[in-house]
């Protein structure tokens, strides 16, 4: 953890005093140009990576009941039969975080001889907080990107800012992604169990995220940005035309270095769990693997004992048993002599 | 075997997590805690590469000379055929949704069994040799070298995984740890390390048909026995066909049940169903296994395993197979057959019950079904004339083996039997049932006498639930529709709830079976006097209620 919070301020500490020492067209313009190269490269690069790799077993996990009999009700989404249900149950997956929903706390009451299991729906309340923030604040910062601004980006503003508190108006956005950073982050450390498989690469990104929300929100609400200032010169760089840095606040620069750390280390990082779940086996596959055959593309020959090989084994007894027989003893043994040539004799145990 | 705890000292005794990182870390063999090496001529019988002899609580396991070489090759080689594997080792974010989801973790507290630490243990691997942030950063980024203590920890805890996929279903990106525990089990094999208690049953099952060795003659005389008795319990004599051709359906069950009580007593009753139904089918001593214990060693082998069943389909002519009351063997059979073995022989059609004319779309590809699926459609057409008062002593609940309940969703239709045929039927509570139920905890091969202790930990979460309804609702009774379950089952429910019976569904359905031209029953399928026998009907005519 240690690491991983001095990593990540030295890269702040770096951005603020660099784009005072004059160089905020590295961190302004050179470094996210090239975090937005390497994400797109290493996202293309990682989905590829995945499908290079064929899936020869469908082992969808069922969640509910399955689709045999007319007269019992089939869980069409926790086990999907068909390409419509599989679709519904990503969405779910994927909008909803269906499975994180069922999470569950165990605990063991050896006094009481009694284990109990509690709906924890608390990751999941805040799982889903952060990444819909997150959604709404990445949609609010078109307005920095486009000319006219569209109408739809004021509606999310509006709905944003509902409160209507402060000047400027106070983003739930903002408030709600620091409630869920802050859980997100206490629990690894309140948590025995998350503390202990905790590791750099789980804080680091988080303090990245921390680091880049963090000062996003000083320059909305106390070391207020030039908004206008800060939108001609990313229209510049959109339009590959530097535009003047002068006066911008390091802490500008600042958020776009955090940004493009974020960026560049997502499609290397466990950040790419975003690509993942549209990947995984367990829940993007029709549970109907007895209707339909999943074909194996690396299937290998069947090579196994054969009938034959079996009855060779065991056909003395076999016969005396009075099971039936492919090659009945007697032919069998003539076959044999025939083979040494001796003549026939009555069969006797090997 | 070490003496076992008192199940209060177990759960209370469960050690609190180490103060050192999990890296840093080693697991302590000792005598209990892990299953025994394959013996070498089985393996070499098996053609499994570089059998060799070894312990796992001696300091050398006499790994192959390039035995890194070897793991190098094998992950690369995993990660170029599974996409599951890359995917499952890139997107873990260690939220812990699954860490306390898992059996072996709640009954141990040991940190490495949550199935993310699990996973982490070949991850970290694969970070360090196949990923360039790993090359580069090493173990700030969870990445490290492989060495020899990393192979044992594979194996400590490979074999502490029952491959219930229980944390899969909790994962929001579906992570099945399932799948990384039988990549890992694989790679040891590369190194020659098995365990015996899988490796024998393997051999077994390619040789004789079924995994305890039974050879054709003898398998027909076990047959003949449980025929008798249920001659003695119904005055019906019963001869089932055995490798007989041109019978429409050819019945597959774990050999489990020929053998093992209280297995044998569900075997009897799938028995007498087909025989009052008069089913028109055939038993097989060459697939005399629904088991496949080949699915615990690597995917080829439970291919080469599960090729008998449709290479018997073919030979004997069989329409369908219908299949009996397992749990892997249904993974195996529900989501691999098809791909290993498929597609099914030309003179197989998709079931079709020639008594109530119900066709089972639903396995059009496999042309195999559940008996439970069967059964369940007899029932419900009115097809069976049944005495649920028969099990009236009888209080149960319903454990769902892990395989039909998550890689199958087979839930209601042993509901719907079992509420059929016992009046008395009561849930465990909603966490610990259906795709949520817990494992028995012996499942994937751990059903082994050496490790006991760690099972009956595994099996905790399982046998506290039971102990919850035994105590609540005053439940004597635990139906399941496994063979393995039936075979672990009376252990855990002894340890945790003792005084609960274990038995499989189809026991249950025989028992209340009222059979044409059966004299009236006055003992259950155990030969135990049932508390309110039948009335004999000669003597006393017609009070039968419906
Ligand atoms: S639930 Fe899935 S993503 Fe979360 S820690 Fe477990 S395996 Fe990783
Ligand atoms: S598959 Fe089952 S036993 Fe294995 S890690 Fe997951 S929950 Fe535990």
């Amino acid at each position: 953890m240690i690491v991983s919070f001095v990593a990540a301020l030295l890269i702040g500490l770096a951005a603020w005093t660099g784009s005072q020492a004059g160089l905020q067209y590295l961190f302004g313009m050179a470094l996210p140009l090239l975090a937005v190269v390497v994400f797109i490269g290493g996202m293309i690069w990682r989905v590829l990576y995945w499908a290079k790799s064929p899936v020869p077993f469908a082992i969808p996990t069922t969640g509910g009941q399955e689709r045999s009999l007319d007269w019992i009700k089939p869980a069409r989404l926790d086990t999907p039969m068909t390409k419509a249900g599989v679709v519904g149950r990503m969405l779910l997956e994927v909008l909803l975080f269906r499975s994180l929903f069922r999470n569950t706390t165990t605990r063991v009451d050896p006094q009481n001889m009694r284990i109990t299991y509690f709906s924890s729906k608390w990751l999941w309340l805040f799982a889903l907080l952060f990444h819909y923030c997150f959604l709404v604040t990445f949609i609010r910062h078109f307005r920095f990107f486009l000319e006219p601004v569209p109408v739809c980006l004021e509606w999310v503003e509006f709905f944003d800012g509902i409160l209507q508190v402060g000047v400027p108006t106070l983003f739930l956005s903002n408030v709600l992604i620091v409630c869920a950073l802050l859980f997100l982050f206490l629990r690894r450390i309140v948590n025995p169990k998350l503390r202990y498989i905790s590791m750099a690469n789980d804080y680091f990104p988080l303090f990245l995220i921390m680091g880049l929300v963090g000062t996003g929100i000083c320059m909305r609400y106390f070391d207020k940005l030039d908004v206008a200032q800060a939108k001609v010169f990313i229209m510049g760089i959109v339009h590959f035309s530097p535009q003047s840095v002068e006066g911008l606040n390091p802490l500008f620069f600042t958020h776009l270095t955090f940004l493009s750390v974020l960026l560049i280390i997502f499609p290397f990082s466990k950040l790419v769990h975003m690509g993942g779940v549209f990947l995984s086996p367990t829940r993007n596959l029709p549970c109907n693997t007895r209707q339909v055959r999943h074909v194996n593309p690396w299937n290998k020959p069947t090579v196994f004992h054969t009938y034959a090989e079996y009855e060779d084994d065991f056909r003395e007894p076999m016969a005396e048993a009075g099971l039936p027989l492919e090659i009945s003893l007697e032919e069998a043994q003539a076959h044999d002599n025939e083979k040494s040539g001796k003549p026939v004799e009555p069969a006797s145990a090997q | 075997m070490a003496k076992l705890p008192k199940p209060e000292e177990l759960m209370a005794g469960r050690p609190p997590f180490p103060a050192k990182g999990w890296m840093n870390t080693k697991p302590e063999f000792k005598a209990g805690n892990f299953c025994y090496p394959a013996k070498v001529e089985i393996m070499e019988g098996m053609h499994m590469p570089h059998p060799h002899e070894w312990r796992p609580d001696e300091e050398d396991w006499h790994l192959p000379e390039n035995w890194e070489e070897i793991i190098y090759n094998g992950l690369k080689e995993r990660l170029a055929k599974h996409r599951s594997l890359k995917v499952f080792l890139d997107s873990c974010v260690r939220c812990g949704a699954c860490a306390d989801k898992c059996h072996f973790f709640i009954g141990t507290n040991d940190p490495k069994n949550m199935p993310v630490l699990r996973a982490e243990l070949l991850r970290s691997v694969y970070r360090k040799d196949f990923t360039l942030v790993g090359k580069l950063l090493g173990k700030v980024v969870g990445a490290r070298k492989l060495d020899k203590n990393v192979i044992k920890e594979w194996f400590f805890y490979a074999y502490q995984c029952t491959e219930c996929r229980r944390c899969s279903l909790f994962c929001p990106y579906g992570i099945d740890t399932a799948e990384i525990t039988a990549i890992v089990r694989e790679l040891l094999y590369e190194l020659g390390l098995g365990i015996n208690w899988v490796m024998e049953p393997v051999s077994n099952c390619n040789r004789t048909g079924n995994h305890i060795g039974l050879q054709p003659h003898a398998l027909k005389d076990i047959i003949e026995f449980l025929c008798d008795d249920i001659e003695t319990i119904t005055g019906i004599r019963i001869n089932p066909p055995l490798n007989e051709k041109g019978h429409e359906v050819l019945f597959i069950t774990p050999s489990g049940d020929v053998f093992a009580d209280p297995g044998i007593y569900t075997f009897m009753g799938y028995l007498m169903l087909f025989h009052e139904i008069g089913l028109d089918y055939t038993l097989s001593t060459y697939a005399s296994e629904g088991g496949n214990f080949g699915s615990f060693v690597s995917f080829d082998m439970a291919k080469k395993l599960n090729a008998k069943m449709y290479a018997e389909a073919k030979r004997l002519g069989a329409k369908w197979i219908l299949g009996g009351e397992c749990g892997h063997m249904w993974r195996v059979v529900n989501q691999y057959m098809a791909t290993y073995n498929g597609p099914a022989p030309d003179n197989m059609i998709t079931p079709v019950s020639p008594i109530t004319g119900t066709v089972f779309k639903h396995a059009a590809a496999t042309k195999m079904i559940h008996i439970a699926e069967f059964t369940a459609d007899l029932i419900k057409h009115g097809k069976l004339n049944l005495k649920p008062e028969r099990n009236n002593h009888i209080i149960t609940t319903y454990h769902d083996s892990c395989n039909p309940a998550r890689a199958m969703g087979l839930l209601e239709e042993p509901r719907s039997i079992l509420r059929a045929v016992c009046n008395n039927f009561v849930e465990m509570p909603p966490n610990t049932i259906r795709e949520q139920t817990f494992c028995c905890g012996s499942g994937s091969g751990l059903n082994t006498e050496e490790i006991m202790e760690l099972r009956l930990r595994g099996g905790m979460p399982r046998g506290n639930a039971l102990r919850y309804v035994q105590q609540k609702n005053d439940v004597n009774w635990l139906t399941c529709i496994c063979a393995l379950d039936r075979a672990v089952l009376p252990t855990v429910a002894n340890y945790w709830a003792p005084g609960v019976t274990v038995s499989g569904l189809h026991e249950l359905v025989a028992n209340a079976l009222v059979m044409k031209g059966e004299i009236p029953r006055t003992m259950d399928l155990r030969q135990e006097d049932l508390p309110e026998p039948d009335v004999d009907e000669s003597a006393a005519s017609g009070e039968e209620d419906a």
